[in-house]
């Protein structure tokens, strides 16, 4: 157990706590940076697709997890930035005043694509500002499958079901969408998005959000400004899974609205939801399980009787099942849990029980009366 | 000439009337859990989904007679929805409503795969043969016009009546009606006037697992049985919004407005609006009369 | 000139009319209490202030600004705050992070600058942190700091939305119903504190009150309600020797 003496305001600001914080995320980012130097080309993918799930989660974690407002529709915001990148990296897009058609470099690609997507955010936050709970989440979803069929149909720009092909990147001679190269790329976006997202988290406009989370009505008495705050916190959010949507495409190389579908946004939101609402690791751990439990099923497979194995729909069964368990056993997700199994080592032998224990809830309603 | 775009017209309504009675009956199932406990159920297609299979396991696989095997399905399917309520939303009752919203879309998933892991079911499309012949008849003397109505269509909007006005019997002329009504007002209230809320809540879920059935048989002609016939479900959202989400004759007009409006989109309005029609309407409803239109606009109170 | 001034204030709810030409004035320094049995408007008015209703005839004015228009997140940072009567506070937040929303209106970071979390934001911050530090004295909440409010009995709960209203640094501070749901000491507490406010901390004090010895012990002045119409003004003695009231509240 570890006694913290406070001896300084700056003591609640810094992002590292205490000295334990050095040591763990230090030993963290020597791992996820000496990666690719021992691990094999398929490792190195696997984890490059860990990096920009848990992008598009941290995206939706602000504003799922931090400002209260669900969204369904975040494949919507994926997609745009997706396509943003590969139609500004193609073949080049005319512009006003240019003769030819201009190709973006990535530097400029990528961030547009965020910018892009955060722009969609506004363009639906706004209107459904004034919604909340299940409606909103209802808006989102509605506006999510009619950016699917925009993709679909829109074919002079996303070459509609025959698919869009992405160009790979160069830095130089180095291809940057691939490899090594890549892994750095996306990890370093990551780490970008989640000092980020800290640094918000610990600033007015997070604490903002969070009281919009918790009580819209005295949040406003406070000061917060309802509206201006939702979008906000919508524009983030939209802008962030757009900026892992354009890193996705290069992932992908290839891409088709069949990627960008609501199955999409709902497994974005059990991302967030079995990695551990509220909190930021919940959203890398989330990426784990997402990525992680295809693979643990196809390791399983070998182990299980041959009919068991080979049926079809298994996956999608144990992904379900999981997320029940999870919202029924632990409401807070793998953090959660987490954050447990920590508590009981620090404690050891006096952990209690209680320490966690949920009181027994009835039904407050959302309804508004 | 006018007359011909008139009638192909009114043609599409009696199409779209038809599609939206199962929206209605889809979204009926949506309302009443959502009035009662205040989720909303994203897997209420799977519902239909696990209806419709059973429909088709007794009427096709065992050959019992298509009137046995809709009623059986539908009664099997209210004790799946009790079972269903016990088993994944009591433990979370309580918990905030998205989470619960999570609990039915892991149903959901589960449900869809299990019935293709389910031998005889499976990933392929089935058939249900109905006593319904799916010509149509003529609705209008010939010499007026061509105006048909097959008897698919008619059955549809037959039994969507009978449902909604068993139901709404049950629920002003019944003890457990009003019991029912009384905890969707409030929980902890009707706790302590000794409604047991949680077998009630059991109940409404069976009843919409029900209704779904019943959605699901009537839709299976129409079009086939497959595991992934639930997203249907997914149009009975606009449905429910338009109508006000909390009101049981909203999901009916919405229902039916979503179907017509649809069927008249995929008509009229070049290819892809079909699909994005409805939720285009709910969008625009949401941001005009998030209350619906039988919705009362309400306020937090502090 | 008074600091506060209600004329006419009328806002009907379909017909109800919750409350009904109502006139009064907080004069700066004064404790102002409104009273009246259940369903008097009592709360209506103070959502009328902090402009969550608006109002459907009347006039408010505030230090000489006309507040019967502003949005209502703008109220705060015009110096009104207010606690409600079945707390609302941030629950799954700690009190210092309550605190510190409270500290919101004075905020003038922006976003990007936030994001970067650049040097003026942490300085910003500090300083927050600093005027939070003295409501945490005042209120002797030093305890709860980084408790969590879902974690805190009800009483704490109510001081720490009491400071959260003084963390915004009003000059009118809005307190429904104070002493609801707390047992004698706490209501003891609670109106000492109320005394502070009003002479330590220069602030001007309207609420809403249910118990006579909080209300006779602590305000100057005593507006009461009964069916949103005005029915008694006046010193707390007058006011509970007038025959209409006697009569709205033990009937005849």
């Amino acid at each position: 157990m570890r006694f913290l003496f406070k001896t300084d305001y700056d003591q609640d600001i810094r992002l590292a706590k205490h000295s334990g914080y050095y040591w763990s995320y230090g030993i963290l980012l020597v791992v996820v940076f000496g990666a690719p130097f021992l691990l094999e080309g398929y490792y190195i993918g696997q984890m490059t697709q860990l990096y920009i799930m848990a992008i598009a989660g941290v995206g939706l974690m602000l504003l799922a997890g931090y400002t209260g407002l669900v969204s369904l529709g975040h494949a919507a915001f994926f997609g745009i930035g997706a396509y943003t990148e590969a139609v500004l990296t193609g073949n080049g897009v005319p512009l006003p005043f240019l003769d030819e058609p201009v190709v973006f470099s990535f530097f400029l690609s990528i961030p547009l694509a965020a910018v892009f997507a955060a722009i969609a955010g506004v363009v639906i936050g706004v209107p459904v500002l004034r919604l909340t709970g299940i409606y909103l989440a209802i808006a989102t979803f509605a506006f999510a499958i009619v950016i699917e069929e925009v993709l679909s149909r829109w074919e002079s720009v996303t070459n509609g079901y025959s698919g869009l092909i992405v160009e790979p990147l160069y830095l130089g001679d180095v291809e940057l969408s691939d490899g090594s190269a890549f892994y750095f790329l996306c990890l370093g976006v990551l780490l970008v998005v989640i000092l980020m997202s800290l640094n918000l988290l610990r600033s007015p406009t997070g604490r903002a959000m969070m009281a919009i989370r918790d009580s819209e009505i005295s949040a406003q008495s406070m000061g917060v400004n309802l509206a201006r705050t939702k979008t906000t916190a919508f524009a983030l959010s939209a802008g962030i899974t757009g900026l892992a949507g354009a890193l996705f495409a290069h992932k992908l190389g290839f891409l088709s609205p069949e990627s960008f579908t609501v199955l999409q946004s709902i497994e974005l939101l059990i991302l967030v939801v079995v990695g551990g609402i509220g909190s930021i690791h919940g959203a890398i751990f989330g990426a784990i399980f997402v990525l992680a439990l295809p693979q643990g099923l196809a390791i399983l497979k070998d182990y299980l009787p041959v009919e068991i194995a080979e049926t079809p729909g298994m996956e999608p069964f144990i992904f379900g099942l999981i997320l029940v368990l999870v919202i029924i056993f632990e409401p807070y997700g793998i953090y959660g849990r987490w954050l447990k199994v920590k508590h009981y080592f620090q404690m050891f032998p006096v952990y209690k029980k209680a320490t966690f224990k949920r009181q027994k809830a009835y039904m407050k309603s959302e309804r508004l009366k | 000439m006018r007359e011909a775009t008139l009638f192909e017209f009114l043609q599409l309504v009696i199409g779209g009337v038809s599609i939206g009675c199962i929206y209605a009956l889809v979204a009926l199932g949506f309302v009443l859990i959502y009035k009662a406990t205040e989720v909303v159920n994203f897997a209420q297609g799977e519902l239909m989904m696990l209806g419709a299979f059973l429909a088709y396991t007794f009427i096709s696989i065992l050959g019992w007679n298509y009137w046995v095997g809709a009623g059986a399905a539908i009664v099997c399917m209210f004790f799946a929805g009790n079972l269903i309520d016990r088993i994944f939303l009591r433990p979370v009752l309580g918990q905030p409503q998205f989470s619960i919203v999570m609990v039915t879309i892991g149903f959901g998933y589960m449900a869809r795969s299990a019935a293709g892991m389910v031998p005889g079911w499976g990933t392929e499309t089935h058939a249900i043969s109905t006593p319904f012949s799916s010509e149509g008849m003529q609705l209008l003397p010939e010499t007026m016009g061509s105006l048909v109505i097959s008897q698919t269509d008619l059955s549809v909007i037959v039994a969507t009546i009978i449902f909604c006005a068993a139901l709404y019997a049950f629920f002003t002329h019944t003890r457990l009606g009003v019991a029912m009504q009384a905890s969707s007002q409030n929980q902890l209230a009707s706790y302590y006037m000794g409604i047991p809320v949680k077998s009630v809540f059991s109940m409404i879920w069976g009843i919409s697992a029900a209704v779904a059935a019943a959605a699901g048989i009537l839709l299976a002609p129409t079009t086939l049985i497959d595991t992934s016939m639930g997203f249907i479900g997914l149009k009975a959202f606009p449905a429910a919004v338009l109508g006000g989400f909390g009101s049981i004759p909203g999901a009916v007009v919405g229902g039916l407005i979503i179907g017509i409006i649809e069927t008249l989109a995929g008509f009229y309005l070049p290819p892809g609006f079909k699909n994005v029609a409805a939720y285009v309407v709910l969008l625009i409803v949401l941001v005009v009369r998030p209350q619906g239109l039988f919705g009362q606009k309400t306020g937090k109170r502090v | 000139m008074s600091l506060f001034k209600a004329e006419n204030l009328a806002v009907n709810f379909g017909g109800v009319k919750a409350v009904d030409g109502v006139n009064f004035e907080i004069e700066q320094g004064q404790c102002f209490t409104i009273i009246g049995p259940n369903g008097a408007g009592k709360t209506t008015i103070f959502n009328l202030i902090s402009r969550i209703y608006d109002s459907t005839e009347g006039k408010m004015t505030f230090g000489g600004q006309d507040i019967t228009t502003v949005p209502p997140h703008a109220i705060a940072s015009l110096g009104i705050a207010r606690t409600f009567q079945n707390i609302e506070l941030f629950e799954h937040a700690s009190v210092l992070q309550n605190l510190l929303v409270g500290r919101h209106c004075h905020s003038k970071t922006g976003l990007f600058s936030e994001l970067a979390f650049l040097p003026p934001v942490r300085r910003a911050e500090l300083a927050h942190r600093e005027k939070v530090e003295e409501v945490i004295d005042f209120l002797d909440l030093q305890h709860y700091r980084d408790s969590l409010i879902m974690n805190l009995p009800y009483g704490v709960r109510k001081v720490v939305e009491l400071g959260r209203a003084l963390c915004t640094k009003p000059k009118l501070i809005l307190l429904d119903e104070p002493s609801s749901g707390l047992n004698v000491e706490e209501t003891q507490d609670m109106a000492f504190w109320i005394d502070d406010i009003k002479k330590d901390l220069g602030i001007t004090v309207l609420m809403v009150e249910h118990d006579m010895g909080l209300v006779s012990e602590v305000s100057d002045q005593v507006l009461v309600l009964n069916y949103g119409r005005m029915l008694a003004y006046g010193s707390p003695q007058e006011v509970q020797n007038d025959p209409e009231v006697i009569k709205a509240y033990l009937g005849e």
